[in-house]
């Protein structure tokens, strides 16, 4: 009832208005208002004629404010002459301009003209406005038998602030069934249209009010968020991802729901339900996919040709009135078809709104992510809408993709218009993350191979410290065989000291004696020799330096050999009393061997006491 | 490892090439391995092919929800959850009752992958936590069959190990309970069980303290995972026992033993739903074998003597029927059948005696355990169909050895044939005696050299009496293998018939993961004459109350479909499937077999808006609401004496047609089930299910109205009406006596529905 209140309100108003803009006159105003669907379109055309004496560049249109709240979408073309609709200028700049002593009831929009309209001249203009939540459900509540009935309020003579010569109005239906409909003068009803007038000579700002009330089964589908991402991804495809939030926005569903009556005649018990959608995708979308929150949706359909693919979806039940439901739909597109290049960045190119035709789209929010590196971006969008700009982080991102987010209340399917955001990227970021996942990779192989050579146990069974406790071993042995052989050594030592005693004093019963004892004493150490060779020969750690230590001792046996036999034959010579020449002669080619087996016995007691 | 060991042993001048077997060998094996993991996860995504990825069933959509909660709000949250949603008006605390291993190894694994957690290095990897629960399942039975090798390999050796792991990647039984989105507790928990044997026997072998370590964490993770982990310290203890009685005690078994009993006992007695349980109730008694008395004293003080239902039933199999009829009404929990042993084990179960054999020859610590772990869950197996799925890997084990001994037999009969063919060639005149003892010759030191790698840790390391425990068996196999050459004819037959007998498996197991076990039981799937036919009622149900009714809805049903109804429609529920209150459950189901009026009444005591029913009679769907109404009769019945399940039979038979009862013809469930049913196929009302026709075709409902019926009228939403404005019925005469015969109900009645208010005001109350 707030309307007529409203409706009244400038009525009066458009009484007392005076005319200041009276220079213009529209000499014919022709309104078409189509109510076949949720979204109400209103088409104007007006001719605008200059009188006065000034040039105009701006034609003012008025809309009440309850409808201007509603407004989606308002276009003006002008065509210029008498001509046909030829050269299809572009649309003209739209601005809400409110006259200081305009009643808050009417919201001006002014449209700028592309030049100033001179004396006498006059152009046409063709506007067109789309309306949503427009249509009134009454009764607002039906069963699921009753079928959904609606009144649509508007003024008979279009409220411009201009005199109007011919003013005419046609209002098209769904179907030729309407309740009711104000009968105003030259009113008439033929098939599913209704037309209002001509009415001649009306002053600025006339109105009149009408109500329709009629019954329309169309799809009332009501997306009351949409929120779409497209997601570009330069190794070819653009995925796109649209998760609705949808609400059947005609009369509510009340009392019981019966799935038998409604299979048993889908079209009288349940006319007011939709069953499907339609969305129409750009052709060569692939990989389509339409789930909710618990799952695959299974009933969904998929046609296509070269020029679209068109995917039908039903939701999981019947949409009556006020029922909702939210479900996901995706594709993939080929980046081809929407990237393009233009000087030193890139562009995408695609459409704004829903692909689905039926359904209005309260609150869309369109995220563009662009890939990880882009930089400056620049959105370019055909009306305004609310742009910001947020990170998202995906597969692998270390800074986040840059992401574009417009939002925008009232998308009508006239807004779907292709769109284009810009921005700069290398071709060389498009490797980081499979260089980062081969380094990844490499450095985890690489991080393998260390760790499968190092040992980084503590426990007391691991090999490599049982391999150390050996080689612990080995050298301990080595050790003592080591003090052996210098153990020898020295008492070769005291074998040929005694032998230079011998020379001196002539004693051969002391040297015997001392050489009794070297001998007892070699051969104990000779024994003791024994295990310990022993056991290196079974250590595997002892495998490399085995040779030389077997060597070592072999060596050392021949040295004490020779040493014997040299000190036999000195002490041999004394007891015969030969002549120190004579003993020199004997030993001399012992001698020899015996300082080159010396040599060789130190080089390799060096290289013992090394390890 | 075991590399370095063996040719530091044997410095033959074959050492060389025996490395480079080895190594090799090892290559080998690490790719069987990854392949075998590779098809423990691949045979499982029959379901996700199939249909889709989704989660399965009943407890997995709880499990998935308690996940989503974990994700979304925290691990300090999860622990204090109070749901809500669930037992209305009792709620149910989540946190405490609630084996958590499964949703936070999920959680973790979506948290690394693609959470936006700083503390964690996230890849940030876009997946949902429902892709992440689906594939948890396929995901650990690649570790399972990975622990089934480590297991079987500490016992029988690589060979063995091998077979058995492939053997568990493929078993139905454990495939029935992990396909992808069969997101439920047994998925991780028969990983965590064959682990936790593992690094027992692990440590039985090497007497090391660290694998003790590792074995009670892997044990708490068990218990985190399962209330199966009874079995384990049930199971560990009679190993221990057996070794004691059969003169097998060493420091190994001690240390083994030890502190998996005190270590894992104190983590256990961590986990919020087992508590104090982990030293209060008989299950766990088999753990503390000294104390046994100074025990048993304080639990036989409790009524049931300390034991649980289930494990009594699992005792006794005959307890639950008698007494718990809510145990019993569970399908799984029934003893199974024949045919479902060669449905779930198939031509293990043929293998298994052959295992048990090989085990015996030589009789370790290792396979002694192997034996009883197969003995015990042979029993439990028989007594719930469900444990069915603990023998399933002891079969593999043993199956695995069976196999592996009978292959090593055959190709090594074959193997001698050869060399001996070729010996023979090449001496000619020898004779073939001499042949003959050159090759075993060859055979016995390559047996050798595997049971030394075997045998090499325990024997390096423990005292002397062990030594000759191991080493005697070790002789003994020596002398036993060298008459073991078949003839080659006849092994060359049975390695054919082997191998067959493998490939029937495979066959079989195939067909089980396509066709028996992928179906996630919420989408329904029927072949037509025109192709494929997708049922998808359910979630067109749980969509529809998720969407057109108040978030605080409450809504009715039976408890099978508790669990889905709180996770898919975010609606609170009544009763759902952790079935914690027996009363409560009677409660509904009293209300389901009341008539309508007695039913509204319990109804609007609880605040119920929407009933939910399923219903199969119009499409052939077998288990819906009135196939289980016996079970709510019993159970409500059981509590509530004034539903009587005679009542509901006619001459001991259940019947829906018009032999029925009057009473079950005026029961709740009727008539939500089949209300206008009888005017979809003109005035027949024919139950495709119990395929009659029904007994009462046209009756109204009074208190309940229909506000959704899903496609196929697989699940009908019916709401309560409004009560009845009763200072406007004083005045018109209508009303009056609708009042009037209201009274001579609840007088009719009898005082049932009294006490059920009265208990249901009481208990609310004792829950604030």
């Amino acid at each position: 009832m707030g309307r007529f209140r409203f409706d009244l309100l400038i009525l009066l108003l458009a009484i007392h208005w005076s005319t200041a803009l009276s220079d213009l006159v529209i000499s014919k105003l022709d309104r078409r208002i189509d109510l076949t669907s949720q979204i109400v379109r209103m088409s104007l055309s007006l001719k605008v004629e200059n009188t006065g004496p000034d040039p105009v560049s701006e034609v003012s249109l008025t809309f009440p404010e309850y409808q201007a709240k509603n407004l989606a979408l308002l276009m003006a073309i002008s065509t210029e002459g008498k001509g046909k609709t030829k050269g299809f200028s572009s649309n003209l700049p739209i601005k809400v301009k409110q006259p200081d002593d305009s009643p808050p009831s009417l919201i001006w929009y002014a449209v700028s003209l592309l030049k100033g309209l001179g004396k006498g001249e006059s152009l046409t203009l063709e506007v067109l406005a789309v309306f949503t939540h427009t249509l009134r459900p009454f009764p607002e509540k039906i069963t699921q038998a009753e079928a959904q009935l609606f009144v649509f309020q508007d003024s008979a003579h279009f409220p411009v602030p201009y005199n109007v010569k011919i003013q005419s109005l046609t209002v098209k239906l769904p179907s030729e069934n309407v309740e009711s409909y104000t009968k105003l003068e030259n009113t008439k009803l033929s098939g599913s249209e209704i037309k209002y007038g001509p009415y001649e000579n009306l002053p600025a700002l006339s109105y009149s009010p009408l109500a329709i009330h009629f019954p329309s089964n169309k799809p009332f589908a009501v997306s009351q968020e949409l929120v779409r991402e497209i997601e570009i991804s330069h190794w070819g495809n653009v995925q796109v991802t649209e998760h609705y939030n949808l609400i059947h926005g005609g009369a509510q569903s009340t009392g019981e729901f019966s799935r038998l009556d409604y299979q048993a005649r889908p079209n009288v018990r349940g006319a007011s339900a939709f069953r499907n959608l339609i969305a129409m995708l750009p052709p060569r979308a692939h990989s389509i996919y339409y789930r909710d929150a618990i799952g695959n949706i299974s009933t969904s359909n998929i046609y296509g040709d070269s020029s679209k693919t068109l995917l039908e979806i039903e939701p999981r039940y019947p949409m009556f009135g006020g029922w909702k439901t939210s479900f996901t739909i995706g594709y993939g597109l080929p980046l081809r078809d929407f990237l393009f290049q233009s000087g030193g960045s890139r562009f995408l190119n695609i459409s704004f709104g829903s692909p689905m035709n039926d359904v209005l789209v309260e609150n869309l929010t369109l995220k563009v992510v662009l890939p990880e590196g882009s930089k400056d971006i620049y959105v370019s969008i055909p009306f305004s809408a609310k742009q910001s700009r947020e990170t998202k982080f995906s597969h692998l991102d270390i800074a986040g993709r840059p992401t574009v987010v417009i939002e925008k209340v009232n998308v009508v399917p006239e807004h779907n218009q292709y769109f284009q955001v810009y921005y700069k990227f290398s071709n060389l970021s498009l490797l980081t993350e499979p260089l980062m996942l081969i380094f990844g990779f490499f450095s985890l192989f690489v991080a393998c191979i260390v760790y499968m050579h190092a040992d980084f146990t503590i426990s007391k069974t691991s090999a490599s410290y049982l391999a150390k406790l050996q080689w612990d071993e080995v050298q301990a042995t080595i050790q003592q065989l080591h003090d052996i052989i210098n153990h020898c050594l020295a008492i070769h030592d005291k074998l040929e000291a005694s032998l230079r005693e011998l020379s001196r004093t002539g004693d051969v019963q002391a040297c015997k004696a001392v050489r009794k004892s070297a001998d007892s004493l070699l051969k104990d150490l000779s024994k003791d020799l024994k295990p310990l060779l022993a056991f290196l020969q079974s250590s595997p750690q002892a495998a490399h330096i085995l040779p030389k230590v077997e060597e070592l001792v072999v060596k050392e046996r021949d040295l004490q050999e020779k040493i014997m036999l040299k000190h036999t034959t000195v002490v041999d010579s004394y007891e015969k009393k030969s002549g120190g020449r004579d003993i020199e002669n004997r030993v001399a080619s012992i001698q020899q061997k015996i300082t080159a087996l010396k040599q060789e016995v130190d080089d390799l007691l060096e290289f013992v006491e090394d390890i | 490892m075991a590399v370095p060991v063996d040719t530091i042993t044997k410095p033959t001048p074959a050492s060389s090439t025996s490395t480079l077997r080895f190594a090799f060998g090892n290559v080998l094996a690490f790719f069987i391995l990854l392949l075998i993991g590779v098809l423990a996860f691949s045979i499982r995504l029959f379901s996700v092919i199939k249909y889709e990825s989704v989660i399965h069933e009943f407890d997995p959509y709880f499990n998935y929800r308690v996940t989503q909660f974990l994700t979304k709000n925290g691990i300090y949250d999860f622990w204090n959850w109070f749901d809500d949603r669930t037992w209305y008006p009792l709620g149910r605390v989540i946190g405490g009752t609630v084996y958590p291993g499964l949703t936070l190894t999920a959680g973790t694994i979506w948290k690394c992958v693609s959470g936006d957690d700083l503390v964690l290095q996230s890849l940030n990897i876009p997946l949902s936590v429902e892709t992440v629960c689906v594939f948890t399942a396929p995901v650990f039975s690649a570790f399972a069959a990975w622990a089934t090798y480590l297991l079987t390999k500490e016992v029988k050796g690589t060979g063995a190990g091998l077979t058995a792991a492939v053997l568990l990647a493929m078993v139905p039984s454990y495939i029935s309970r992990s396909v992808a989105g069969s997101y439920d507790n047994e998925a991780v928990a028969i990983f965590a069980l064959i682990f936790t044997f593992y690094l027992y026997i692990k440590t039985l072998n090497t007497g090391s303290l660290f694998y003790a370590t590792l074995n009670s964490i892997s044990y708490f993770y068990m218990v985190c995972s399962w209330g199966g982990y009874t079995f384990i310290i049930n199971l560990i203890p009679m190993h221990v026992l057996l070794c004691i009685v059969t003169g097998r005690y060493s420091s190994r078994l001690y240390i083994a033993y030890a502190p998996l009993v005190v270590l894992g006992t104190l983590l256990a007695a961590l986990v919020p739903v087992v508590g104090f349980n982990a030293v209060m109730t008989s299950e766990h008694f088999a753990s503390f074998l000294g104390g046994m008395l100074r025990c048993s004293s304080i639990v036989a003080s409790s009524p049931t003597k300390g034991w649980s239902g289930r494990s009594l039933s699992l005792l006794d199999p005959t307890y639950a029927s008698k007494y718990i009829p809510i145990i019993a009404s569970v399908s799984e929990h029934q003893p199974p059948t024949w045919p479902s042993y060669f449905m779930d084990i198939n031509v293990l179960a043929f293998l298994v005696p052959a295992g048990i054999i090989a085990c015996f020859s030589p009789l370790s610590d290792a396979s002694a355990f192997v034996i009883l772990y197969l003995v015990m869950s042979v029993y439990f197996s028989g007594v719930m169909v469900r444990l069915m799925l603990v023998l399933a890997p002891a079969a593999c084990i043993m199956s695995g050895i069976a196999l592996s001994e009978a292959f090593d037999v055959f190709t090594r009969s074959i193997k001698f044939y050869i060399s001996s063919l070729s010996e023979s060639l090449q001496t000619g005149v020898r004779d073939i005696v001499s042949g003959n003892n050159a090759s075993p010759q060859n055979d016995v030191i390559k047996t050798d050299k595997r049971e030394d790698s075997l045998k090499e840790r325990p024997s390096r390391k423990n005292k002397k009496k062990d030594k000759e425990v191991v080493e005697k068996p070790s002789v003994k196999s020596k002398i036993e293998k060298r008459p073991l050459v078949l003839p080659v004819e006849a092994s060359f037959f049975a390695l054919f018939l082997t191998v067959l007998l493998g490939a029937f498996y495979v066959v079989h197991s195939v067909w089980a993961a396509a066709e028996a076990y992928s179906a996630p039981s919420i989408v329904l799937t029927s072949h037509s004459h025109d192709g494929l036919h997708v049922f998808d009622d359910f979630r067109e149900a749980y969509a529809w109350l998720s969407h057109n009714t108040e978030i605080d809805d409450k809504v009715a049903s039976w408890w099978d479909y508790g669990y889905q109804t709180t996770a898919m429609a975010n609606r609170t529920v009544i009763v759902d499937n952790n079935t914690w209150n027996n009363t409560h459950i009677a409660t509904v189901g009293t209300a389901m077999s009341s008539p309508e009026k007695a039913a509204w009444e319990i109804f609007n005591s609880l605040d119920v808006k929407y009933v939910l029913v399923v219903f199969g009679g119009l499409v052939g769907y077998p288990s819906d609401d009135i196939n289980k109404f016996l079970w709510m009769v019993r159970i409500g019945g059981g509590v509530f004496p004034h539903i009587k399940e005679p009542d509901y039979l006619r001459d001991g038979q259940y019947r829906i047609d018009n032999q029925a009862t009057p009473t079950m013809l005026n029961s709740l469930m009727y008539k939500l089930s089949y209300f206008r049913f009888v005017e979809t196929d003109g005035g027949k009302g024919y139950d495709r299910v119990r395929r009659t026709e029904i007994g009462k075709k046209y009756f109204k409902l009074t208190h309940f109205e229909e506000v959704f019926t899903t496609h196929h009228w697989m699940v009908r939403i019916y709401k309560l009406k409004p009560q009845k404005n009763r200072i406007r019925g004083k005045t018109t005469k209508k009303s009056k006596s609708c009042l009037k015969s209201k009274g001579f109900v609840a007088n009719c009645e009898g005082g049932g529905e009294e006490d059920i208010v009265n208990f249901l005001n009481h208990t609310t109350k004792r829950n604030h």
